[in-house]
């Protein structure tokens, strides 16, 4: 019989080793999520149009362009998390399993880079 | 080892309300990934220069797409609800039969309301013709 409260038996564990992590991380960019998805819609959908030269302009004002990068990132993150839960309850073949994560993994990564790329290119204009 | 919950075992349970607003929710996540890979193509087309913005924007243009951001906007209204409700939980209030069956009602109501003045607000013809 152990002695160890359960609590102290699974801090810090899991079949990773690290424990609450992904629990804590999914929270915290949902929590963050909440004021940049809605800060985007609103900001996006107040534009007169969509044209090149609106957007462009939309872009280089800073609350934008910062707003944008914080947005990406952080849905980058959430979703490659999501997905990576979907992918793990879901796909019960190892092999296909970890191909799987991979991909969506290496995509995540790819497309908030592209995101980041885009956003700084079009705000910083000339410089980049 | 004693015996631990398991989840998610879909088919051993009865079907309930409750239990679609979860599965909803996932779907609707993963809904919101794909639609996260349109909005870093709509953002590079953009940094690429005004014609490869024109290119995109005539792609995005198309009928089928107005259907794809109908679907983006209740995915994102209904995650968002379903996600504030799922941070409430985690607090640990809400957790009991009740409430859970009370807040999945207004999950869905705030939802669907949200979700049509939404569409109707972003895709409504003439919306962004220019």
């Amino acid at each position: 019989m152990s002695l160890r409260a359960p609590l102290g038996e699974v801090l810090g564990r899991g079949s990773a080793k690290e424990g609450v992590h992904h629990w804590w991380l999914q929270r915290l960019t949902s929590v963050a999520l909440v004021p940049l998805s809605i800060g985007f819609v609103v900001s996006l959908a107040a534009l007169p149009a969509l044209d090149y030269a609106t957007l462009i302009g939309w872009m280089r004002q800073g609350g934008t362009a910062l707003g944008l990068v914080l947005f990406a990132l952080v849905a980058a993150r959430h979703s490659q998390l999501g997905v990576r839960v979907v992918i793990e309850d879901y796909v019960h073949a190892a092999g296909l399993k970890t191909l799987a994560l991979v991909i969506s993994d290496f995509s995540h990564l790819l497309g908030g880079a592209a995101a980041v790329y885009a956003v700084l290119k079009v705000a910083l204009g000339g410089l980049l | 080892m004693a015996e631990r919950p398991l989840s998610p075992h879909l088919s051993v349970y009865k079907f309930k309300y409750t239990l679609a607003t979860s599965i909803l929710n996932r779907l609707a996540g993963l809904i919101l990934s794909l639609g996260f890979f349109l909005f870093v193509y709509w953002l590079v087309a953009l940094a690429a220069g005004a014609r490869s913005y024109a290119q995109a924007r005539e792609l995005l243009s198309l009928g089928l797409f107005k259907l794809i951001y109908a679907v983006l906007i209740a995915a994102f209204v209904y995650h968002l609800a379903a996600g504030v409700r799922h941070l409430i939980w985690d607090t640990g209030h809400g957790l009991d039969r009740a409430s859970a069956q009370r807040s999945a009602w207004i999950v869905a109501c705030v939802s669907a309301v949200v979700t049509v003045i939404l569409i109707y607000w972003l895709l409504r013809p003439g919306a962004y013709a220019r």
